[in-house]
């Protein structure tokens, strides 16, 4: 049995370099030599690079780089620039928004003016990341469901910090930039609005994360466990079902008395991980703007007594 | 019936771990086997349980219904059945179920001739289930310290527990598990998203091959763990979010009970710079 388990690679094949599927006339070509690291072997795939980049790539990288920037001086100099300071505070340290006396209005760089330049700069980087996957799977032929779920993840990202905002009138009510502090922000949002428990579509995110927890682990153990039967290429498994695909669909419809197909476990896996964004950024979305206190609404519908 | 296609081959004798071959059938779609029964009573009795809990409460509004553990006077021992006994009782059942759960997909993985790690995996979510109603409140000398059955007084219950501690997000081992659930629902959406990308193409295009999977990620973020590593990837990071979920709440209690953001006070009291 144990030889069966599959927890790592022993024996490793010392491939050749493989530069990637031919992109043909893109507008621009991969970049970046390509190594083999024996160490990644043992858990993955052992090949490193190259990268695609792009123009939007090598733009999203540099934008990342402004934001990470302005964030780190501004953090900085709130220790007055003493390395070791920078270094004992660190996980306090915060770059806040802007206090709410300025509205949407551009504050002072030192009142939170920086707070917005690092985020455009940060929105910047994501969504230049964002139209490089699709750009990637279309050299590639492939279709845009990765670059969607990213879309879903912006999402939450844009409600937290932009759509939000500009319903409840204020920059202030975005999140800080910082360690502590952004868990600060959580808890007192959480409290403001008379705990996020109570919040339905908070419920709903909740049971999708968790979900997709359980969706992985059964899915990632299934073919570990039937991978002496190659049911890892899952690719060839959905084209022409092999025993392995066979054995994964068969334990869990006598485990359960329900199964997925190859296929369909990747939809599955799909609706639970988007959904958990999706849920979660309508929750954060209506709170304050719709629904001042989570729980007097649920106190309402007779959800407490 | 419920057989697909290509099952009766598979349905063949062998592979129990108790009672030989006397329970080794099906029902329907469902293998039984010795631990099939066990968790059937044990769910059977467990659900019984919660519905007469109900009905000794004053409700019957799902989000309110709740059966709650004994007061914490009880201590480790056995409380009067309406005064926290049904909750100990259910708590038993319940671990019984779950436990026959993890047996069964032992006895049906060695009856497909798969590995173990199914069972293994869920055995993880089953010992953060253990972690919160056995484990801690046996630490805590009180069953008391269990979580109430029901939708929002489990809610109520992290809830207060979390501000027992002032700030919960600051346990580190929280912030451990709360990274490995989002880690795990990226890794989850990325590896769905890539299979479908594959197999269900551009509009036109053919299926595609597992060179172009590699492509993809190799293209976007310069490495591709491949087919075989993103289900290890995947594993090991949905248990471990489950494995440290139960322990963020173990130390909560047995080993910290004062606010979680003062626990971070030896960081600014190291040696360095103190």
């Amino acid at each position: 049995m144990r030889e069966n388990l599959n927890i790592f690679t022993k024996v490793q094949v010392a491939a050749p370099d493989y530069p990637g599927v031919p992109i043909g006339d893109a507008e621009y070509q991969r970049v970046g030599g390509i190594y083999h690291s024996t160490f990644m072997g043992r858990f993955g795939d052992a090949q490193i690079g190259p990268i695609y980049l792009g123009a939007t790539g090598i733009a999203s990288i540099i934008t990342f780089f402004v934001a990470f920037f302005i964030m780190g001086m501004n953090m900085a100099a709130s220790v007055d620039w003493s390395p070791i300071e920078f270094m004992k505070n660190f996980f306090w340290l915060t770059l806040d928004p802007p206090p709410a006396k300025y509205g949407l209005s551009f504050p002072p760089l030192w009142d939170g003016g920086w707070f917005l330049i690092a985020g455009f700069f940060l929105t910047a980087s994501i969504m230049l990341w964002w139209w490089r996957t699709f750009k990637i799977s279309q050299n590639l032929g492939m279709s845009n469901y990765l670059a969607w779920a990213f879309g879903s993840a912006i999402w939450l990202y844009l409600v937290l910090g932009f759509f939000r905002p500009i319903l409840m009138g204020s920059w202030s009510e975005a999140v800080p930039y910082g360690i502590f502090s952004h868990l600060d922000w959580t808890q007192n949002f959480s409290l403001r609005y008379g705990n996020l428990f109570y919040n339905p579509f908070h419920m709903l995110s909740i049971a999708f994360l968790y979900g997709s927890a359980v969706l992985f682990a059964m899915h990632g153990a299934t073919i570990l466990a039937t991978s002496r039967y190659g049911a890892d290429r899952e690719i060839d498994q959905i084209t022409d079902r092999g025993t392995g695909a066979e054995r994964g669909a068969l334990f869990w419809r006598w485990c359960m008395g329900f199964n997925a197909s190859v296929e369909s476990i990747h939809r599955w896996a799909w609706w639970f991980a988007v959904l958990t964004v999706i849920t979660g950024g309508i929750g954060i979305l209506l709170t304050g703007t719709a629904v001042d206190n989570w729980y007097l609404w649920a106190l309402e519908r007779g959800m407490v007594p | 019936m419920s057989m697909l296609s290509f099952e009766k081959k598979y349905r063949v004798k062998g592979g129990t771990i108790i009672g030989g071959d006397l329970f080794d059938f099906w029902v329907g779609p469902f293998y039984v086997g010795f631990f099939g029964v066990t968790t059937a009573v044990c769910a059977i009795l467990g659900t019984a349980l919660i519905f007469y809990g109900a009905a000794q409460g004053d409700t019957w509004n799902v989000w309110r219904i709740s059966i709650e553990p004994p007061a914490l006077s009880y201590g480790l021992s056995l409380a009067p059945m309406n005064e926290g006994g049904l909750w100990q009782w259910i708590t038993v059942f319940a671990c019984g179920a779950f436990g026959s759960w993890i047996m069964r997909q032992v006895e049906i993985s060695r009856k497909l001739g798969m590995g173990l790690h199914v069972p293994f995996a869920f055995s993880f979510a089953v010992f953060a289930y253990v972690s919160l109603v056995v484990i801690r409140p046996w630490l805590l000398g009180a069953w008391g310290h269990g979580f109430p059955y029901g939708i929002m007084s489990h809610l109520n219950w992290v809830s207060y527990i979390g501000y027992q501690y002032a700030a919960f997000h600051y346990n580190p081992a929280h912030m451990i598990a709360v990274t490995f659930f989002f880690t795990t629902c990226l890794a989850l959406a990325m590896h769905g998203s890539l299979i479908l990308m594959a197999t269900d193409p551009r509009r036109g295009e053919n299926v595609k091959t597992g060179e172009h999977e590699n492509s993809f990620f190799r293209d976007n973020i310069g490495y591709s763990i491949g087919a075989l590593g993103i289900h290890r990837l995947g594993m090991f990071t949905a248990i471990s979010a489950a494995f440290w979920s139960a322990i963020c709440m173990l130390i909560s209690g047995p080993l910290w009970s004062e606010s979680w953001p003062s626990w971070w006070n030896w960081w600014l009291e190291l040696p360095i710079w103190s």
